[in-house]
């Protein structure tokens, strides 16, 4: 089956697209949303699991206070209201890998409600409103043994993992977004990154949509003009990246106009987005889709929370992000093009502790933006989970700065670091990397030097200063790169009569 | 003496001074559980070595001088709703057969923290699902009082282990007077608690909003003794009540009504009441006048109302709580052979685990809770609900306690009402308004009908004054001077 005929300037040219996101946020409380199970991402199967996430029979579930307030605090920084009272519900269905076949949620009772997040794209501002942000506990993992596709159709057998069952999720909700035109991917993608930095910032989450921690959905309608009502909508599922985002919303935006235009209906289903072939592909429709029989949910009780407990949480809420990054940029005397790199790196927070552990911010930047971002992207490891601490990274810069390490050796102490032999002080002392600036030791390798390459010595005398970079080479080669390059280029100058 | 005639509370005291010992009391039960349980089927697991190391260590920690629990060496058997660690949980399902729980139920963990001896399982109806025990998987429980007859429900089993002292207590659930209705049937005391007054984690829900485990016992101190041991605040049950317990031991022992005003609700007397049930509830209330009590009479206009918004509150509930029996985790697999998809697993082994009363239920809920039905199904029982808990709050402004008889009639042929539900559901017509209102109920046997069985009287109070229940219970007990055995 081919792909859309129409482009997506014809698209939004001819149709007036109307989004609605829902990101499902996995909380990062110490334990689960309704026991005391840990959350901790990637341990052994059903390793952290009890009879309440399990839910054997007889068993209840407690609400977790922590994941309330943390709730509670995005709801606040989304400038949405909290409800007084906010209530539990079951959203009934079979599926192996939910143990209670319900999913404990919220349904007319939301802990959060009508706020907003202001993005930005290309200079413009985008406020994007906020319907409602809900709680919610995570299902278990299905695994599908067999077969060579890992899907459940041809799958042998199939395995269930619980141990993400009752991880506390929150579920955020956009109001129908309008007014995007031809911005649209680009507004849902900002969206996206912004209530991730937001989520970050609060401290609340992992946010690695890798991980699954930060998960997007995208609902997606056409309309032939602003005036005109919302057309039929769908909802794109498995929208696993920043990219997938602008991509899922651009591809459906194409494939709905295509199909609008050539005289057919958008049906309202749920479509799962392929990252591999950049399309989408039909799931259910409305009419298969599962009637969810929420009711009240019976086992706990509602949650009320106080005024004093709202204001109190209000109070840790973190300067806004787009306002701090502003803060930064100043303090550190970025350009704009280099603060945006520095923030689609996500080297933001790194930087800052880097700078705090007595780093200047040109030369954090250095390292994370550039050796150390060029070793995460080959290594496919995010940054911030490379194995090195900004502490590590300011001493060095630290050492740097001391002319105890030159650049080269500094990449030697990152490998050290990074292999896990310890801190940037004991990989200088294992690997004794000492940058030998000691001219008693050098005079050695530079008499040798001139020595070995008397045509190039002549040259240099003769005036052609430049020609000393070959006899640098040398001295550096013969010191195992653990010569200070400065010092030893003032002494061939000075052996060689030649004013630098 | 003979230990299974023999109250509770004088039972721990012997064992306590040392009088007899906890395994001597543990073995007279389990000699008369072996005589009699072939053919009244009270017990569908009966945990021989379980209860004997339980009351050996008893006697053990009796004779090292340690102090022991209040009810150390009693035996109590427990309706197989309630999770045990280590003992088959049945619920009388086939669905559930051979599940054994890896966890104990607060209930069962507060049991053994006062040295109970948990004596084995009881038969119940399935999933706690019916007002006969006829609709347990594993056959029904038969009345001791006449074995052709049913011994109510769903609590049948845990009535019978006590009406046929084959344990000198038991404990039963009670959703819509599942505990009650029994005990009126077998001629014991029975007491649904407060609801949030006894944990129910570890309960294997039937409906959550309703469910509360509670008490069998001969006499209404015993029923004290238990109650007290049971309840409390549990911090795994969100909707345990965080007060301390009221003081229902002492109550029993005070059993003085002196001024006490005793309601009696217009909308459950009379028509609908067998002859007898109706003399003798009279009587009664003759009795506690003459005790001192006043007798006034209150109005419940929507109680009439009350049987039809719990069968779709309970159905409702139920066919979420239910829904966890899939197959996936434990339990019964049926149609598992490698080709068929995980869905038809799942329904087939429904199909086959649950009978046919729980079918009932879950349909009805699931319709009952259908996009656009909810509102005029669930929701309408709600309202129905808020509005009975009003008449209960009127009510207690002019008096201390109700009473009513406890159900419509006496223990019924086994079969009778088994392919009429309504029929059967009506059983509850009068102990269904405390579940949805959340406020304790107690039945006790005050007579028997022109038959020679069992008539029972409830007395209800508001939430957390269970310890009126008792003294009014306490009172009539005296004066009724109950002494019928099966």
């Amino acid at each position: 089956m081919g792909g859309p005929t129409v482009t997506f300037e014809q698209a939004v040219a001819k149709y007036d697209p109307v989004l609605g996101l829902e990101v499902h946020v996995e909380l990062n409380t110490e334990t689960k949303m309704f026991c005391g199970c840990p959350t901790t991402f990637g341990g052994a199967p059903n390793s952290q699991v009890c009879p309440v996430c399990l839910g054997l029979p007889g068993s209840l579930p407690v609400v977790n206070a922590d994941a309330v307030a943390s709730a509670m605090r995005i709801g606040l920084a989304l400038n949405c209201r909290i409800a007084p009272w906010s209530r539990f519900a079951r959203k009934n269905y079979f599926y192996p890998d939910m143990p209670k076949n319900y999913q404990i949620s919220q349904y007319d009772e939301p802990i959060a409600v009508d706020g907003y997040l202001d993005v930005d794209v290309e200079g413009e501002t985008y406020r994007i409103g906020i319907e409602r942000a809900h709680m919610e506990e995570d299902t278990g993992k299905s695994l599908h043994m067999g077969g060579s596709t890992g899907r459940i159709h041809g799958a042998d057998y199939s395995l269930v993992d619980y141990n993400r069952a009752g991880i506390p999720l929150i579920e955020i909700v956009t109001k129908p977004i309008t007014g995007t035109g031809d911005k649209a991917p680009e507004v849902a993608r900002a969206y996206v990154t912004a209530l991730r930095d937001l989520l970050r910032a609060l401290q609340v989450s992992d946010v690695r949509m890798e991980q699954g921690s930060l998960r997007c959905d995208a609902n997606v309608s056409l309309r032939p003009s602003p005036e005109a009502v919302f057309g039929t909508r769908t909802e794109t599922k498995n929208v696993n990246s920043l990219r997938s985002v602008e991509r899922a919303v651009r591809y459906e935006i194409e494939r709905q106009a295509d199909v609008l235009s050539a005289g057919g209906v958008i049906v309202q289903e749920t479509r799962h987005w392929h990252e591999d072939t950049g399309r989408t592909t039909a799931g259910r429709t409305k009419e298969e889709a599962e009637d969810y029989r929420y009711f009240p949910e019976p086992d706990l009780a509602p949650v009320a929370a106080s005024e004093e407990w709202v204001e109190q949480l209000r109070a840790t809420l973190p300067e806004p992000p787009a306002q701090r990054r502003a803060r930064l940029q100043q303090d550190w005397g970025f350009t704009d093009l280099e603060m945006r790199d520095v923030v689609n790196a996500e080297a933001v927070d790194l930087i800052e502790q880097t700078v705090a552990a007595g780093a200047s911010a040109a030369g954090a930047k250095k390292w994370w933006l550039g050796e150390l971002a060029r070793r995460s992207n080959d290594s496919g490891v995010a940054l911030a989970d490379l194995g090195i601490d900004p502490d590590g990274v300011a001493r060095i810069e630290t050492l740097i700065a001391q002319g105890s390490l030159n650049d080269k050796m500094a990449r030697q102490v990152i490998d050290g670091i990074l292999a896990g032999e310890g801190t940037a002080d004991e990989v200088v002392a294992s690997r004794g990397l000492v940058l030998v600036s000691d001219d008693g030791a050098l005079t050695a390798a530079v008499d040798e030097a001139i020595a070995a390459n008397p045509d190039v010595a002549d040259k240099v005398r003769g005036g052609k200063v430049a020609a000393v970079g070959a006899l640098v080479g040398a001295v550096m080669k013969a010191t195992r790169g653990q010569a200070d390059a400065g010092r030893v280029r003032e002494l061939l100058l000075e052996k060689l009569g030649v004013e630098g | 003496m003979t230990f299974t005639s023999t109250t509770a509370v004088d039972l721990a005291a012997g064992i306590a001074a040392g009088d007899f010992s906890a395994r001597e009391v543990t073995t007279a039960f389990l000699d008369r559980i072996a005589e009699t349980d072939g053919e009244l089927n009270a017990f569908l697991a009966v945990d021989t070595p379980g209860a004997l190391a339980t009351a050996d260590a008893v006697d053990a920690a009796r004779a090292a001088g340690e102090p022991l629990g209040p009810l150390a060496g009693v035996p109590v058997a427990v309706k197989d709703v309630i999770t045990t660690e280590g003992l088959a949980t049945t619920c009388g399902s086939r669905i559930l057969e051979g599940w054994v729980p890896p966890y104990d139920a607060t209930v069962t963990a507060n049991l053994r923290r006062a040295g109970a001896v948990i004596i084995g399982k009881t038969n119940m109806d399935e999933f706690a699902m019916g007002s006969s025990t006829e609709n347990s998987a594993f056959g029904p429980a038969r009345n001791p009082w006449d074995t052709n007859l049913i011994p109510g429900g769903s609590s049948g089993g845990s009535a019978v282990a006590v009406a046929a002292r084959q344990s000198p207590l038991s404990i039963g659930t009670d959703t819509g007077g599942s505990i009650r209705q029994p005990a009126a049937m077998t001629g014991v005391v029975g007491v649904k608690p407060t609801y949030g007054g006894v944990s129910r984690y570890g309960l294997v829900a039937l409906a959550s909003s309703l469910d509360q485990a509670g008490p069998f016992a001969t006499t209404v101190a015993d029923a004290a003794a238990l109650h007290a041991v049971m309840a409390g605040h549990d911090p795994k049950d969100s909707t345990s009540i965080d007060a301390p317990v009221p003081p229902v031991v002492a109550a029993a022992a005070n059993g003085d009504v002196t001024g006490m005003r005793i309601g009696v609700v217009k909308q459950l007397t009379g028509e609908g009441f067998q002859r007898e049930v109706r003399e003798h509830f009279q009587k009664s209330l003759d009795l506690l006048a003459a005790a001192g009590a006043e007798i006034v009479e209150v109005s419940c206009p929507h109680f009439e109302y009350a049987l039809a918004a719990y069968y779709l509150i309970l159905p409702s509930e139920c066919s979420s709580n239910l829904a966890k029996f899939d197959a996936i985790r434990y339990g019964l697999r049926v149609g598992d052979d490698g080709e068929r998809s995980v869905e038809q697993v799942m329904a087939m082994t429904r199909e086959a685990g649950f009978g046919p009363e729980v079918k009932r239920r879950i349909m009805l809920g699931t319709y009952a809770l259908s996009s656009g039905y909810y509102d005029a199904y669930y929701g309408q029982a709600q309202k129905v609900r808020t509005l009975i808990a009003r008449d209960f709050a009127q009510a207690f402004e002019v008096a201390d306690v109700l009473a009513t008889p406890t159900a419509p009639t006496t223990a019924f042929p086994i079969g009778e009402k088994v392919d009429d539900p309504l029929s059967m559901y009506l059983q509850d017509i009068a102990t269904i308004p405390a579940n949805l209102a959340g406020v304790p109920g107690m039945s006790l046997p005050v007579g028997l009908d022109d038959k020679g069985l069992p008539v029972g009287l409830q007395f209800m109070a508001p939430a957390m004054a269970d310890d009126r229940l008792y003294t009014t219970g306490a009172a009539l007990e005296a004066a009724v001077g109950w002494e019928a055995r099966p």
